[in-house]
């Protein structure tokens, strides 16, 4: 269809069909990474089939896979039309780690029989992943994991524990990376496994966070039993695996920016929040200033995301400068925060109780939640040290072996 | 750190061993997670009072030991670094100094003795809206014939819930925003009329809501003089902001300390994570300005010791800076812990909260800088 259509006549379509489709009951309601499609909201199971049929969950991939193979500005389009009316894609927070990373990998090394089984599933949002890549000891330094996958013919036997498993106690499936040859050198004897999370000898459990949820899990293998046919990419290739999963990880966090379409702006919370003067400009300064610099880097963030997609063409690939990216998203999402509290003042300062409405109790909880992104995914400090090797060309200090 | 006296050492000392071995930070997750409305453990607060850090700036005629404020500044050093939750800065800084800055003689009598004993239980009610803004009072005092009649409401009034007694900033001429009409009154916090509500707050401290429906103050309530509270009470509020800043300091060389310890035992690529130069500058950046903020903390408390005349420049500063150094080293304290510092098991966490709690207390950085900016003439 994509071929056939002008751009206007595009947009047009999606906006019909998006205004015949979208329920009006969804339209006040806050997505989020812990969405549990639990059936307590039919409109939204409804919403999420609707979509699922369109391949919209995931636009961009092939219709055989279930998406809609559309081009990324027709994706952007589609995006925007569900915006446009208060709506929302639920579909990538649902299947959890599948749309942004496992799906995108699994396309790229993948068995036929692989896509064809997981891929459809994901971009509809019917199964959730979870990624099972960080341990105790193994953070930054992920090479040094410690799980072993002893090999058994036709499938793997996983022994050992990993942590802050993002949804890891709602997920149907896992993409584990595990040891499969101890004693090649650290980064050579690694593998990539997937196995659902229903299998005997794997359990979780669930940590709490500084803002009061558990969206993460300590999650152990006792024996479980991981198929071959679920191995992905060649064995003992799992390194080169992971990391181009985790580009795809960085790129779907470099767009993770400040305009959430319903954050209220600073400048509308400054109005509500603060003294003004007659003018309307806000009275502290100080405040002022630092507001501005602020915006100033949301800007410079978003246009150079918009630089970066325009000199690779159109199509989006992932490269050294989502580190770059990733950092700056990071800083305007952390810095907002932060600047929304400084608002809010003392009602900036709510945990719970009457005393604050629920905006200021989600500032809060978002604020304390966002400390987590310069931490995961690579922290701002493992950016930085890619942009100086990767990008500079620094000779590396850190990370041997 | 100053250089203290033989018996501020030795306060210090005690304050210190107290503090870690019998309040510690433990026993403030405990007392979270109890929900107990005083937020605070009655044994803790009376250990405290046994200890006589209630006198601490109380004059020796009204039964307090008058060491001054460097001094109880080193104890709330000691305390921010556990993060104990007490009525102690609420009570003997802020309402003690309050009845000895702007009491009269039988107000003092009164008072002060069951400060220190602990049988009163002070605190200051003053702030209205969502900003530390002292000139915004609005909550209106009435003369009648007896004294007058409050009606109004006050917000984030610290250990609200278990205080005896509110000194209460009121307008009583003027509208909000003038500085001159303010008056402060002492309000039975069990009087006709008060209505207390506690706040839950993200460093699940005491804090209450307190409403005033025709509160009758008899006119022996007034403290200090009939619409001429503004000077002194921002006398009282320096003082505050000053011994805050202690806290603060507490706060942030515990945040330090955990950060440093873990940069020193946290190994990733083979090393201790210390020995990669972007965080050992890191942590090198962040001691420097300990240090910094450290001489301005300090510098305010011994001001008002000396009784010198610029109070209210070296409390503003010493808020800013603490304030900006408190909010980058509870920042620096998750991100250098990684994942660990994003669970609530840890107690990476509480600091965090605490921190822009105590930041945005009296004034935030922003206020203090354009106060400092004000009273240097800019
Ligand atoms: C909310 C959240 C969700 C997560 N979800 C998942 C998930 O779903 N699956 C999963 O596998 N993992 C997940 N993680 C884990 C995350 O990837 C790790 O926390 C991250 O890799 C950092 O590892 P670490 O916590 O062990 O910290 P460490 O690696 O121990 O790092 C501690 C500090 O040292 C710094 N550091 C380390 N090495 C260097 C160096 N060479 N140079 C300079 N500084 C360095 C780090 O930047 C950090 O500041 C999640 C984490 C969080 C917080």
């Amino acid at each position: 269809m994509s071929e056939s259509m002008q751009p206007d006549q595009f947009r047009t379509s999606v906006r019909e069909w998006v205004e015949g489709n979208f329920p009006s009951s969804l339209s006040s309601y806050v997505p989020s990474m812990e969405d549990d499609n639990d059936g307590s909201l039919p409109d939204l199971e409804l919403w999420r089939q609707r979509l699922a049929d369109k391949g919209w969950g995931a636009p961009t991939w092939p219709t055989e896979y279930g998406g809609a193979g559309l081009s990324h500005p027709e994706a952007k389009v589609v995006g925007q039309e569900i915006n446009r009316v208060g709506g929302f894609n639920p579909i990538p927070a649902l299947a959890g780690m599948g749309v942004t990373m496992v799906g995108p990998t699994i396309m790229e090394y993948g068995t036929d029989d692989q896509k064809a089984r997981h891929l459809p599933s994901i971009a509809s949002g019917a199964v959730r992943w979870c990624l099972g890549l960080s341990e105790p000891n193994a953070g930054s330094d992920l090479a040094s994991l410690n799980t072993k996958a002893e090999d058994k013919g036709d499938h793997f036997i996983l022994n050992g524990q990993k942590v802050w498993t993002s949804g890891a106690h709602i997920s149907q499936w896992c993409g584990a990376l595990v040891r499969t040859d101890p004693d090649k050198k650290k980064r050579d004897g690694i593998s990539f496994v997937m196995l659902p999370m229903n299998r005997e000898g794997v359990e979780t459990r669930p940590i709490k966070l500084i803002s009061g949820a558990s969206p993460f899990c300590e999650t152990y293998f006792n024996n479980a039993r991981a198929d071959k046919a679920d191995l992905l990419g060649p064995l003992n290739q799992g390194w080169s695996v992971v990391k181009r999963l985790l580009q795809h990880e960085r790129q779907s966090q470099t767009s993770a920016s400040s305009g959430g379409t319903k954050r209220e702006s600073l400048q509308d919370l400054a109005k509500r929040y603060v003294e003004t003067n007659a003018d309307g400009s806000i009275a502290d300064a100080d405040l002022r200033s630092r507001i501005i610099l602020h915006l100033m880097d949301d800007q410079a963030h978003k246009l150079t995301v918009g630089r970066i997609t325009a000199e690779a063409r159109g199509n989006v690939e992932v490269s050294a400068a989502a580190s770059i990216l990733k950092n700056s998203a990071t800083n305007v999402s952390q810095a907002r925060s932060e600047l929304s509290l400084e608002l809010m003042g003392s009602q900036g300062i709510g945990w719970e109780g009457d005393d604050f409405n629920e905006q200021e109790l989600n500032t809060v909880r978002e604020w304390l939640w966002g400390k987590a992104i310069s931490i995961y995914g690579g922290s701002f400090e493992v950016q930085n040290n890619i942009i100086s090797k990767n990008i500079l060309g620094l000779p590396e200090t850190t990370q041997k072996g | 750190m100053a250089a203290l006296s033989e018996e501020q050492s030795m306060i210090r000392d005690q304050a210190k061993s107290w503090a870690s071995e019998q309040a510690p930070v433990q026993k403030f997750r405990e007392m979270r997670d109890s929900g107990i409305e005083q937020r605070f453990t009655a044994t803790t607060w009376a250990e405290m009072i046994e200890m006589g850090w209630t006198g601490i700036l109380v004059p020796e005629e009204y039964g307090g030991s008058e060491l001054g404020y460097l001094t109880f500044g080193v104890v709330l050093e000691e305390l921010g670094r556990q993060l104990t939750a007490s009525p102690l800065f609420a009570s003997a800084l802020v309402g003690a100094s309050a009845i000895i800055l702007a009491g009269n003689e039988e107000q003092k009598q009164s008072l002060l003795p069951k400060v220190v004993d602990g049988s009163e239980l002070l605190t200051l009610a003053l702030d209205e809206g969502n900003h530390h803004q002292p000139a915004l009072t609005a909550l209106r005092a009435e003369k009648n014939p007896s004294g007058f009649t409050l009606n109004g409401s006050k917000t984030f009034v610290l250990e609200g819930m278990a205080a005896t007694t509110l000194i209460v900033a009121a307008r009583t001429s003027g509208k909000a925003g003038d500085s001159e009409g303010i008056s402060l009154f002492l309000v039975a916090a069990d009087a006709a009329g008060v209505a207390r509500s506690s706040m839950q707050t993200v460093d699940s401290r005491g804090y209450a809501k307190v409403e005033f429906n025709n509160v009758e103050v008899a006119s022996d309530g007034l403290l200090g003089s009939l619409d001429q509270g503004f000077d002194v009470l921002e006398s009282i509020l320096d003082r505050a902001r000053a011994g805050l800043g202690a806290e603060m300091m507490g706060t942030a060389a515990q945040a330090f300390d955990m950060t440093l310890d873990y940069l020193k035992t946290r190994e990733q690529f083979g090393s201790v994570i210390g020995s990669f130069q972007a965080l050992g500058h890191r942590a090198a950046v962040l001691f420097s300005s300990m240090e910094l903020s450290r001489s301005c903390m300090e510098a305010a408390l011994q001001a008002i010791d000396n009784g010198d005349d610029d109070i209210a420049e070296a409390t503003s500063l010493s808020k800013a800076k603490m304030g900006a150094f408190l909010h980058e080293m509870s920042n620096q304290l998750i991100q250098i812990h990684g994942g660990i510092g994003m669970t609530d098991e840890f107690d990476a966490g509480l600091y965090l909260k605490r921190a822009r709690v105590l930041e945005s207390a009296y004034g935030n950085q922003a206020y203090h800088r354009n106060r400092y900016a004000t009273l240097l003439g800019f």
